[in-house]
C-alpha cells in the first residue's frame, strides 16, 4: 500500500538538515510520496524507516512468474477487491492435476487433452496455463512422469510432491522452465527451502490457517525466499473464500507483507460439476491458480469464460474495430446488417450470421463499445452515426441494393434513418437468435 | 505469528422477503420460502447473519415453450405440454420448493391468451402444487397491466411473487399486488440507480420495501454476467453501507438467459448443463438470493452447491 507524503514524514529524521537537496524533510517526503526522488537522497534515514519505506514501495501482492516462452504465466500484484473499483488484473491460472501412478498412455492422452484446451470467445484466446504432477510412487516414477509431461506440453509445470528426493530429480530436468514447486510446509522448510533456492524456482508455502501461512513466509523470507504462491489447508468452501478475502485485504488495506502473495486452491472433487462450481467461486473470489483434475471442454470452456467475465475491464468495455465486416462469399446483393461495436453484440451477430449460412455484410457502428439500447440511449446509434458510417466505410461500394437491416430494438428510428441515409430500412429481429430465420426469409429480390 | 483479521463492520441489512403463505396466515402452501436478510457479503458468514439461503425456482410455462433448445426441453418430455404435469413432475419427481410460472401463452405473439384465462390457470395451479409459486408476466407491458392484476386477484392471498415492475410500467401491478397481499418483482436494465428509484417509486405506493424483490437482468456466463455481477455487488456494498433503498434480494433468471447462450447448444448437452450450473454459482457469489432455473440436473447441483456453502 502506498504511503502518504505524512506517514513518509513520520518515518524522516525531521532535522531539515538539506542533505537531500530540499529544504525540509517534509518536502522530500512529499517528492517521495510522488515517486520523484529516491529514498537513497537521505542519508541520515534509520534502518527501520528504510526497510518501511521500502516495503511500501512494493506492490501490495506480489508478481509471480511461472513457466516460460509463449506459456508464461504471472499472478498477483492485483489492487482491488471489487471489480468494480478497478479490474482484477491477471487473470487466475487453471492448472491440471496428472498423478505418476496412472499409466504413460493415460498421461499422453490427458496432456493432449490439455493441449487442446484453447478456445476463442468475443476475440480473445482463451487458455488454461499449467499442468501439475503428482507424486505417488516412487521418486523415479515421478521424474520419469515429469519428464514426459514437460516432452509434451510447453505450459508451465507444477512439482507436487513430499518427497524431496523426488522434487529434486524433477527439478534437475524442469528447472530452466520455471516450475513451481508444491509445497512447503512447516515440517519441509528448511529443506524445500534449500531446493527453491539451488533451482531458483517459485513455491507454495502450505500452512493450516492465515497464521500458519504468514508465520512461513516469515521463516521463507528470513531465508532469502520470496517467489512464493501461499495456500490455506484443505477446508469447505466458504471458509476457503474467508481465508482468500482475508490474505486479500489484509495485503491490500493493512500492507501485511506476510499475507501479500498470489493464493492457490487445489480442488478435490471427482463430480465436474462439483468440481467447476468450486474452481469458479475460486475465480471469483480471488485465487491466483486454481488446480483441479477435469480436462473436458465442457467443463473448461465454461471456467475460461467465466474467468474472462471475471477479469473483463469494468471501465473499458470489449470493443471492436467499426468496420463494414464481409461475412462468407459476399456479392454486390448481400444483405447488410447494421449493429454496434460492442465486441459482444458483434461476435453475437457474427454467430448467428454464420449460422444462417447467407453470406452478408455485417455493419459496426462506432459506438464506443456499447450495445444497442445503452448506444441509442446514449445518442451513439442514432441515425444520423448511423449515417455516417456507413459512408465512411464503404457500403455504398460494396453492395449495389440500397437496403440495410437494423436491431429490432431500435425501430423506432427507421424512419428518419431511411430519410438521412437514403436506404431503405428493414426492422430485423430484436434478439440475435432471431436472425438465422430472418435471414433466410428475407425476399431475394436484388 | 497471530494474523490480525480485518473484519468488515456493516450496519446496514438486505431485508427478508416471504413467498407463499400457509393456511394459518390466509394461504394454502404446504410452507413458505424466505430469501434475504443478510448482513453480510455472500459467503462471509463470520461478519454478519447470512439466515437464508438462496433459493431455487423451476421455471415452467403456460404453454410448451417453442424456443427451448432440446438439451434442454428433453428432461421434461410430453410434460411440457400440460402445464400442470409439468408443475407435479417438479414438485414430485425433482422436489422443485418453489415454481416460477411464465405466462408466455398470453403474450400477442405467442397465442394471446386473455388475462381471465390466465387467472384461471394460476388458481388451477395453486390448487394442484402446494408450493410457494412466482408468476411472471409477458413482458408486453399493455397486456401485463390487464393480465397481472387478474392474477394477482386469482392468487389473492397466498403471497405469491409477480413480475415485473419496470420503470415506466409498475403503477396498476403494485396497486394490485398491494392489494391482494403479493411481493413484487422490480426489474431494472443492469442499473443501480434505476434499480434504486424504482424501489422509491413502488414503496411510495405503498408497497413495503419488504415485499420487493430486484430483478437486476442478468446476462448469461460469456454474455454480459460481469455487468450484473458488478452491480449487484455494488448495490449490495451500498445496502450493507445503510441505503436502505437498494436493500432488497435479487431475484435472477438463469435458466433462461444460460439456455440462450449458444455454448449451451451443443451436442455434448453436460456443457449446456454446465453453463447454467456456472452462471447460477457466479451470480450466488455476487448475492443473488432467488435463482430461477430451467435444467433438472443443473438446479440439483446447485442446490447441493448451496447446501454445501452454507453448511
Ligand atoms: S536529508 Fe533526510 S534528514 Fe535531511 S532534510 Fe532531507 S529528508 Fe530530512
Amino acid at each position: 500500500m502506498a504511503l502518504s507524503g505524512l506517514d513518509i514524514y513520520r518515518l524522516l529524521p525531521k532535522t531539515n538538515c538539506r542533505e537531500c537537496g530540499f529544504a525540509t524533510c517534509l518536502v522530500f517526503a512529499m517528492q517521495l510520496a510522488k515517486k520523484a526522488v529516491s529514498i537513497d537522497k537521505c542519508p541520515s534515514l534509520s534502518k527501520e524507516s528504510r526497510a518501511a519505506l521500502e516495503a511500501s514501495a512494493q506492490p501490495p501482492i506480489k508478481l509471480v512468474t511461472l513457466g516460460i516462452g509463449e506459456a508464461k504465466f504471472e499472478a498477483g500484484n492485483e489492487s482491488v477487491m471489487f471489480r468494480h473499483e478497478e479490474k482484477f488484473h491477471r487473470p487466475c491460472g487453471i492448472g491440471f492435476i496428472i498423478e505418476d501412478s496412472l499409466s504413460n498412455v493415460l498421461i499422453k492422452d490427458k496432456i493432449i487433452k490439455i493441449n487442446k484446451l484453447k478456445f476463442e470467445r468475443i476475440g480473445q484466446k482463451l487458455e488454461v496455463n499449467l499442468v501439475a504432477i503428482k507424486q505417488k510412487e516412487s521418486a523415479k516414477r515421478f521424474t520419469e512422469v515429469v519428464k514426459l509431461v514437460a516432452d509434451n506440453t510447453s505450459l508451465a509445470l507444477v512439482l507436487m510432491s513430499d518427497d524431496l528426493t523426488g522434487l529434486k530429480q524433477a527439478l534437475d530436468i524442469t528447472a530452466n522452465r520455471k516450475p513451481l514447486i508444491y509445497h512447503a510446509t512447516k515440517e519441509n522448510l528448511p529443506q524445500i527451502a534449500e531446493l527453491a533456492k539451488d533451482y531458483n524456482a517459485a513455491l507454495v508455502a502450505t500452512g493450516e490457517d492465515l497464521d500458519a501461512v504468514s508465520g512461513l513466509t516469515v521463516e521463507l523470507n528470513n531465508l532469502g525466499i520470496s517467489e512464493l504462491i501461499l495456500e490455506t489447508g484443505d477446508k469447505p468452501i466458504a471458509e476457503k473464500i474467508w481465508d482468500l478475502t482475508q490474505m486479500r485485504r489484509l495485503a491490500l488495506k493493512k500492507n501485511n507483507r506476510s499475507l501479500g502473495y498470489p493464493s492457490l486452491v487445489v480442488i478435490n472433487q471427482a463430480d465436474p460439476f462439483e468440481e467447476a462450481q468450486e474452481a469458479a467461486s475460486y475465480i471469483a473470489k480471488y485465487a491466483g491458480i486454481v488446480l483441479i483434475k477435469g480436462v473436458e471442454p465442457f467443463e473448461i470452456l465454461p471456467l475460461v469464460t467465466l474467468r474472462q467475465n471475471i477479469y473483463s475491464d469494468p471501465q473499458k468495455p470489449l470493443q471492436i474495430e467499426p468496420k463494414l465486416y464481409p461475412i462468407g462469399q459476399v456479392n454486390d446483393k448481400s444483405p447488410v446488417l447494421v449493429t454496434t461495436n460492442f465486441s459482444l453484440t458483434y461476435y453475437t451477430v457474427l454467430g448467428e450470421v454464420e449460422a444462417s449460412k447467407i453470406p452478408s455484410y455485417i455493419v459496426s457502428v462506432d459506438t464506443e463499445g456499447m450495445s444497442v439500447l445503452t448506444a441509442w440511449a446514449a445518442e451513439k446509434f442514432t441515425p444520423h452515426k448511423i449515417t455516417e458510417s456507413i459512408n465512411k466505410l464503404g457500403v455504398k461500394d460494396a453492395v449495389k441494393h440500397k437496403r440495410l437491416i437494423i436491431p429490432g430494438y431500435v425501430a423506432v428510428i427507421s424512419g428518419e434513418l431511411e430519410d438521412e441515409s437514403g436506404f431503405e430500412i428493414i426492422v430485423g429481429p430484436k434478439e440475435a437468435a432471431g436472425i438465422p430465420s430472418f435471414l433466410k426469409n428475407l425476399p431475394i429480390n436484388t | 505469528m497471530a494474523v490480525q483479521l480485518m473484519q468488515e463492520m456493516w450496519q446496514g441489512e438486505i431485508s427478508t422477503v416471504t413467498i407463499g403463505a400457509v393456511k394459518e396466515e390466509g394461504g394454502s402452501r404446504a410452507y413458505s420460502i424466505k430469501i434475504g436478510g443478510e448482513q453480510s457479503l455472500p459467503c462471509l458468514f463470520k461478519e454478519g447473519a447470512i439466515p437464508n439461503k438462496p433459493e431455487i425456482a423451476f421455471e415452467i410455462w403456460d404453454i410448451a415453450p417453442n424456443d427451448w433448445p432440446s438439451e434442454l426441453s428433453k428432461e421434461y418430455g410430453h410434460a411440457l405440454n400440460d402445464p400442470f404435469l409439468w408443475a407435479e413432475k417438479c414438485v414430485k419427481e425433482y422436489k422443485a420448493r418453489s415454481l416460477c410460472v411464465r405466462l408466455q401463452g398470453a403474450h400477442p405473439d405467442s397465442g394471446d391468451k386473455g388475462p381471465g384465462e390466465e387467472a384461471a390457470f394460476i388458481r388451477q395451479l395453486l390448487d394442484k402444487v402446494n408450493v410457494p409459486l412466482i408468476i411472471l408476466g409477458t413482458g408486453d407491458d399493455t397486456k401485463d397491466n390487464l393480465l397481472l392484476p387478474a392474477c394477482s386477484e386469482a392468487a389473492k392471498g397466498e403471497r405469491c411473487l409477480i413480475g415485473s415492475a419496470v420503470q415506466d410500467n409498475y403503477k396498476t401491478i403494485a396497486v394490485s399486488l398491494l392489494a391482494d397481499g403479493h411481493n413484487i418483482i422490480a426489474e431494472s436494465p443492469i442499473d443501480i440507480n434505476i434499480a434504486k428509484q424504482l424501489n422509491i417509486l413502488i414503496s411510495d405506493m405503498g408497497l413495503p420495501l419488504e415485499r420487493i424483490v430486484i430483478n437486476p437482468t442478468i446476462g448469461a456466463l460469456g454474455y454480459g454476467l460481469e455487468y450484473a455481477y458488478s452491480i449487484m455487488e455494488r448495490a449490495r456494498l451500498a445496502a450493507l453501507s445503510g441505503d436502505k433503498t437498494v436493500a432488497s434480494p435479487f431475484v435472477c433468471f438463469v435458466g433462461q438467459e444460460a439456455w440462450r447462450a449458444k455454448e449451451a447448444k451443443v451436442e455434448d448437452s453436460r456443457q449446456g448443463v454446465m453453463w447454467e450450473v456456472l452462471t447460477a454459482t457466479a451470480l450466488i457469489q455476487a448475492g443473488a438470493d432467488l435463482l430461477v432455473m430451467r435444467h433438472p440436473l443443473a438446479i440439483e447441483k446447485v442446490n447441493k452447491y448451496i447446501d454445501k456453502l452454507c453448511s
